[in-house]
């Protein structure tokens, strides 16, 4: 579980987050929602230890986040950050094997190396890994960021749009396996999602923050309704069941 | 292979090492190689000490174009230089103390760098372009100042500024050889350690942290591995981290890894051969005239060119 106690930041002179409290539960899929600017990456980023915790408290299980060495979170959490420009010259294989980095710090065992090459067939990029990071799409590079934290293998694994840039086959099959992780595997995952329709298709839980502040949050039945959802964004929008799901139209 | 490069470029700076020791040698032999040899060990711990800063500093800032030059060391070291003969004369500053100028500069150079580090850690964390920023302003104002200093200076004073303004390996001292080359040597092969970790770094800060990494003091561990590197070089033999850039190209585009424990031995050979084939060069082709920079950045950079073009470095 993650509780978030009294969470306030500020970028320079202005408040990103206000008072947040909030618990996040273990082994499910959590969205993040709401519209830009209200501080869904900042939260990811405080709750990873992306950035530093201005005032209040995040622990992940029984770890405060502010005190914790890094080395000993990088086993808990794995982080996938919205933007990631790498300098290096990498190919994709390379960058999933640095996943076991927490693990193996540098000296990879077949293990690891089984479980990095596990991650590329999971993520459709066997057949990309010997390809350099400059030279595939961004969908393909968004892909093996995800397979990179995946390798990590900890409890806990933190995304910040990784539908981005995705077609659909691809976006469908992520969100599918994260599904499957948690199911399966008992993992608990935290992802900040701008589609309603996956949100609502595979979220267990839904937190939506607007103006850094948390505007609602629960089961995605129960939260995700019309007029809630029309308030958070500003827009209309409306819900509808079909074969027994909740579909958002928003477009028109 | 990579390694096979590794030796490769092993087996060629012995070759070069080995023509430079006995090309044209005659007369008294023993004293010449002498000679020769502190000459060619200096070549090579400078190469080495160029070569390791210089990747090391393109990783921290995840910039390929970047050399620690950039901080103003050289501007420092320039600016120390005509100070001393502007205060104490032509004739005074060849009569200080060698090694304690030489400690001096290290110093100087190790504190000023350390200052800044500290200053811009304190005001604004996180942020390396910032610190990159005011290296290049305090460059530029050190600079300025030494120009101010050498106009208003006596014609024939600066003329011995001027042969400190060029990094020249004639007349090494040998304690200073001895110092700067163990430090240097010390580090560089130290640094191998953490090269995993520099491969990890290099993925940036984002990455780096949700791996484990505790960015900040890695980060300012290396700054500091690279002022030392850098400073214990230019005070040994003058400015000479032009070399950095056309070494740590050359390394990436040979050894096409990320791998530091690669990298790094591999910009550490490639400088020392460049300066030990452009010493050659300067001393026995062209007769001593001219710059070991020039010869250094003409061939370097046509080597460099044609490399860019050919599209061997990216």
């Amino acid at each position: 579980m993650i509780s978030i106690e009294a969470l306030n930041h500020a970028a320079g002179t202005t408040q990103i987050l206000h008072d947040i409290t909030l618990t996040i539960p273990r082994g499910g899929l959590t969205a993040l929602i709401g519209p830009n600017g209200a501080g869904k990456s900042t939260l990811l980023n405080l709750i990873a230890a992306q950035a530093d915790v201005q005032s209040g408290r995040i622990s992940v299980d029984d770890l405060d986040v502010a005190t914790t060495p890094r080395t000993q979170l990088a086993q808990r959490m794995a982080v996938v950050a919205q933007r990631s420009d790498i300098a290096s010259r990498l190919t994709v294989g390379d960058l999933v094997e640095f996943g076991r980095w927490p693990h193996s710090k540098g000296r990879l065992t077949p293990y690891d190396r089984a479980i990095a090459s596990h991650a590329l067939e999971v993520f459709d990029l066997t057949n990309l890994s010997h390809r350099f990071l400059d030279e595939i799409s961004g969908g393909q590079r968004q892909r093996a960021f995800v397979a990179m934290a995946y390798t990590q293998q900890t409890d806990w694994l933190m995304l910040d749009e990784p539908l981005n840039n995705l077609d659909i086959r691809h976006a469908r099959g992520l969100m599918g396996e994260l599904a499957r992780l948690v199911r399966e595997e008992n993992r608990s995952i935290v992802i900040v999602l701008h589609d309603l329709n996956h949100a609502a298709a595979w979220a267990d839980h839904v937190v939506a923050l607007d103006a850094g502040r948390v505007a609602f949050s629960g089961a995605p039945d129960q939260v995700l309704t019309a007029e809630a959802l029309s308030t958070l964004y500003n827009a209309p929008i409306q819900t509808h069941m079909i074969d027994g799901r909740k579909v958002i139209l928003h477009h028109r | 292979m990579p390694n096979m490069r590794i030796v490769l470029l092993a087996v060629l700076l012995v070759i070069f090492s080995a023509t430079f020791l006995i090309w044209g040698l005659s007369g008294r032999i023993w004293f010449i190689l002498e000679l020769r040899a502190v000459k060619l060990s200096a070549l090579i711990v400078v190469g080495c000490a160029v070569g390791v800063s210089t990747v090391l500093f393109q990783t921290i800032s995840g910039n390929r174009i970047l050399t620690p030059s950039i901080m103003g060391f050289d501007a420092l070291f320039i600016l120390i230089q005509t100070m001393l003969v502007f205060m104490l004369g032509g004739f005074g500053y060849t009569q200080l103390p060698q090694l304690a100028v030489f400690g001096g500069e290290i110093a100087a150079m190790v504190l000023a760098s350390l200052a800044l580090f500290t200053l811009i850690h304190r005001r604004s964390r996180h942020d390396l372009q910032m610190l990159i920023l005011v290296g290049v302003i305090f460059g530029l104002m050190f600079r300025s100042m030494a120009s101010f200093l050498q106009r208003v200076m006596d014609p024939s004073e600066f003329a011995v500024v001027q042969g400190a303004m060029f990094a020249s390996f004639g007349g090494i001292d040998r304690v200073e050889l001895l110092l700067a080359g163990t430090t240097i040597m010390l580090l560089s092969v130290g640094i191998l350690r953490w090269a995993s970790l520099c491969d990890v770094v290099a993925l940036g800060r984002g990455p780096a942290q949700s791996l484990g990494v505790n960015y900040n003091a890695v980060e300012r561990r290396l700054l500091i591995v690279i002022t030392v590197l850098v400073s214990c070089a230019t005070a040994l033999v003058g400015p000479i981290t032009f070399l950095g850039l056309l070494a740590a190209s050359l390394a990436h585009a040979l050894m096409r890894t990320h791998r530091h424990i690669l990298l790094l031995p591999a910009a550490a050979m490639i400088a020392a051969i460049i300066l030990v084939a452009g010493q050659a060069l300067f001393e026995r082709v062209l007769g001593l005239q001219s710059t070991l920079a020039v010869v250094v950045e003409f061939a370097g950079g046509v080597l460099f060119l044609i490399l860019l073009i050919q599209g061997k470095i990216r």
